[in-house]
């Protein structure tokens, strides 16, 4: 039988290999996070962040961690920082209660390096906010995906709900192993840019579910597997064409945005890549495995008219 | 779903010529403010400043509470008949053991709704204290409520102070707000060193005049460092005067040494205490004492009766300065600690401002031509709807004078990107339609009608994400939240409503032609 769609991919022949590669990713990142942990940012860490910018060209990453390493604030980190001469140095001291903390760092370094050196950017965060944002951003993301799971729920079976939610937390787990991997820094942005991939992820999966629960009423004999191939090649298109655009933003954001929103976009980049292959391959896969049939979605639409 | 009524059009023209002139707006400069002069504001991190955010210490002030409280307690216990002993505090705990008095009878007294030493609240059907007693040992703490009522009263005092010192400063638009039972949050825009203001809120400036005591280890004095160096005094527990009389008090260079003092003037009862004081001391010293750290102590010459006095001690005019205006703002009533602090210079912020725009416009772009070579024609829909979107948005952001931030515009590019999804959706559902329907109207019509619901999910998902960061976002994060939150909305009314209109007009036109997507 043939039905009115546009392209004819079995994506169901994938299913076992990709699977498999999912799972074997997920457990890496997990192992990676476990082992090798997060690079945790002032937000979350406590300590001071700053950013500078020499006047002077000739100075070295070495010589500013020379200067500060006397200082005694505990742990530096020195790096360099977008242009030329700007450098971002983090300290686990946090001092905020010192109100020249700041102004003899600044001291410190300008007469050790022989030129004025201009604090761009400061943050500053005590042990006790540190923490607070900390749990805040955990919550912000266990909310997140409770919120998912309870529209999910509502709108479609429960087989759906749990399939999207296995979706994002494959691509959530994915992406902050990556940030462990590359040691990319986690701090208040990419807890937004988790935020928005749950939101993204979730988007992506929807259309293609809501193109299933369509094709399952629509014809009540064929097998959930064929519906799954018909629908996702249905969408397809749809699914290139939006991960395309919104990469292309993103992109832009990343290569012109500055150096501030590296982290942001780079892990967003990430979600929407990963979030676009795990609505394909994760999610829709589970409502095979689950047995979803027509009768799953006409019984909820006979317990919705009653 | 092409049929549009002429009311519909008129309201849906209207908005967007509405939020369009709020947007032009904002890149007009105009002088004139009236109610129209309406523009986004930049955040922190666009336009440089400092974000503060305080604590305030509430342990010296339960403390001094509980001390006030002892005194209070043991005229209660004289008053009643209470017989008692080792009454003392100890970890912001009151001890006490009863003599004869049974545990009853003093529970009796203390829990009495009407006694004067342990209020009833009943706004939180709870005592201020609470107490325990274990073989006539009797534990008398602060209730979790009566410990929130006093960090409440401590936090109104203590914001009232902070606002007369950063406004003394003069700082432009400053935002200080309460935050919690024991926060004040502070936004200083376009503050470039917050160094001054951090030193300004970092003392309570309590000041006392109090004799120094010839005799030490007397009674009633306690041992008390100079500030400017580790010379110690012995100082008279027992307060002249203290900084709550001062009506006035200015920086000014003393004429005979050339030096920074702060001169002061007492009001009217201040004056008389300090008139008896000096007059009935002459030759002894009065130290005057700064948070616990003595400034000067010096010798009283002859009785004071002006009510005016000057301060002279290591000072650079800076700092006279400084202290003369903390002593005017008055005593903050405990010391506030600052536990976060953030601040973004004036060149760093232009640096955002100008990537973010250069982001957003190539982001723009690249959308555009992207959508153009994917679905030509309709692709000019598609990227009119985008234009009108972005135009609302930023309309919506300006009638709500929203902040925008860094992570705000990344926002907005964001909603470029993911705006045309809603069209996206639209166009290939009708583009599945043409295969099975012959009329192109209807085929146009199906399409819009069937993948309302999935644009729909697709949103809400995206908008449930931005609610909750908005919530529980902090600082530039909840900017990125209102950006992305607004631009789904936005998103919904340019592509089902303005978008929708100009595909219907372009069906009408082409309904017979063979239209190819």
């Amino acid at each position: 039988m043939t039905l009115p769609s546009l392209k004819n991919i079995k994506f169901t022949n994938f299913y076992i290999k990709l699977n498999t590669f999912s799972l074997f990713m997920i457990f890496l990142s997990i192992m990676i996070i476990f082992f090798k942990g997060l690079n945790l940012g002032v937000d979350f860490k406590g300590g001071t962040l700053i950013e500078i910018r020499a006047e002077n060209s000739s100075i070295s990453i070495a010589e500013i961690r020379q200067s500060l390493i006397k200082m005694e604030l505990g742990n530096v980190n020195v790096k360099k920082f977008g242009k030329e001469n700007d450098y971002l140095v983090k300290i686990d001291l946090s001092n905020t209660n010192d109100p020249n903390f700041i102004q003899s760092i600044n001291n410190k370094l300008s007469s050790d390096l022989g030129s004025a050196v201009n604090f761009r950017r400061v943050e500053n965060v005590g042990p006790k906010v540190s923490n607070e944002l900390l749990k805040d951003g955990l919550l912000a993301i266990v909310l997140a995906l409770a919120a998912m799971l309870f529209y999910i729920w509502i709108r479609f079976e429960w087989q759906f709900s749990l399939a999207a939610i296995a979706a994002i937390i494959h691509d959530v787990i994915i992406t902050v192993g990556m940030f462990s991997f590359l040691s990319y820094e986690v701090n208040l942005s990419i807890v937004a840019a988790v935020l928005t991939i749950v939101g993204y992820s979730m988007n992506d999966t929807v259309v293609i579910f809501d193109r299933i629960r369509e094709n399952l009423k629509k014809y009540t004999k064929i097998d959930i597997s064929e519906i799954s191939n018909i629908s996702t090649n249905q969408t397809l298109s749809r699914t290139l064409i939006t991960s395309v655009t919104t990469l292309l933003a993103l992109f832009s954001i990343y290569l012109f945005g500055g150096a501030i929103l590296k982290g942001f976009s780079f892990a967003m980049i990430i979600g929407v890549i990963v979030g676009t292959y795990s609505s394909i391959f994760v999610a829709t896969p589970i409502l095979n495995y689950t047995k979803v049939n027509s009768k799953t979605v006409l019984k909820e639409e006979n317990n919705k008219t009653a | 779903m092409l049929y549009f009524s002429k009311l519909k059009l008129i309201t849906i023209y209207s908005t967007i010529i509405f939020l369009s002139f709020f947007s032009i707006i904002n890149f007009i400069n105009t002088k004139e403010s009236s109610f129209l002069s309406k523009s986004i504001n930049l955040g922190l991190d666009l336009q440089g400043g400092s974000y503060l955010l305080l604590e305030v210490d509430s342990i010296p002030i339960i403390n001094q509470n509980l001390q006030q409280k002892i005194l209070n307690l043991r005229k209660f216990l004289k008053k009643n008949k209470i017989k008692y002993e080792n009454l003392n505090l100890n970890n912001q705990t009151i001890n006490f053991q009863l003599k004869d008095s049974s545990q009853e009878e003093f529970e009796e007294l203390f829990l009495n709704k009407k006694n004067n030493v342990n209020p009833y609240f009943v706004k939180y059907k709870s005592y201020e204290f609470i107490h325990s007693i274990k073989n006539k040992n009797v534990k008398i703490e602060y209730s979790k409520y009566g410990l929130i009522e006093l960090k409440i009263l401590s936090l109104d005092q203590s914001l009232e102070i902070v606002r007369r010192r950063i406004d003394e400063v003069g700082t432009n638009e400053p935002t200080i707000i309460k935050r919690g039972n024991d926060r004040i949050l502070i936004e200083l825009p376009g503050l470039e060193d917050p160094n001054r203001i951090k030193k300004l809120l970092g003392r309570t400036a309590n000041l006392t005049f109090r004799l120094v005591s010839e005799t030490e280890g007397v009674f009633g004095s306690e041992l008390l460092s100079f500030e400017k160096n580790d010379d110690k005094l012995n100082i008279s527990k027992r307060i002249i005067l203290s900084g709550e009389n001062l009506i006035n008090a200015q920086p000014k260079l003393d004429n005979q040494s050339n030096q920074a003092v702060v001169s002061f003037t007492f009001d009217r009862v201040g004056s008389k205490k300090f008139a008896k004081a000096t007059s009935k001391n002459v030759g002894r010293r009065v130290a005057i004492i700064l948070d616990n750290k003595i400034i000067s102590a010096p010798v009283v010459r002859e009785a004071i009766l002006s009510g005016q006095g000057q301060i002279s001690g290591d000072f650079t005019f800076q700092s006279a300065t400084d202290l003369a205006l903390m002593l005017r703002s008055g005593a903050l009533p405990a010391p506030l600690k600052i536990i976060e602090e953030r601040t973004v210079g004036p060149d760093l912020g232009e640096d955002s401002i100008k990537a973010g725009t250069i982001s957003l416009a190539i982001g723009f772009l690249l959308v555009i031509i992207y959508m153009l070579y994917k679905y030509r024609k309709l692709g000019i829909i598609a990227d009119l709807s985008l234009i009108i979107n972005l135009t609302l948005l930023i309309g919506l952001l300006t009638i709500f004078e929203a902040t925008l931030t860094l992570p705000g515009i990344a926002g907005i590019i964001l909603t470029v990107g993911m705006a045309v999804d809603a069209n996206v959706l639209i166009f290939e559902r009708i583009k599945e339609e043409m295969l099975t329907e012959n009329s192109n109207i209807h085929a146009f019509d199906n399409g819009y009608k069937r993948a309302q619901s999935a644009v729909l999910d697709a949103n809400i998902t995206t908008l449930i994400s931005a609610i909750i960061l908005f919530f529980l976002g902090s600082g530039p994060v909840k900017g990125f939240a209102v950006t992305l939150g607004l631009g789904i909305l936005t998103t919904l009314f340019s592509a089902y409503f303005f978008g929708r209109h100009l595909s219907s007009l372009y069906i009408m036109k082409n309904k017979d032609r063979k239209i190819k997507i």
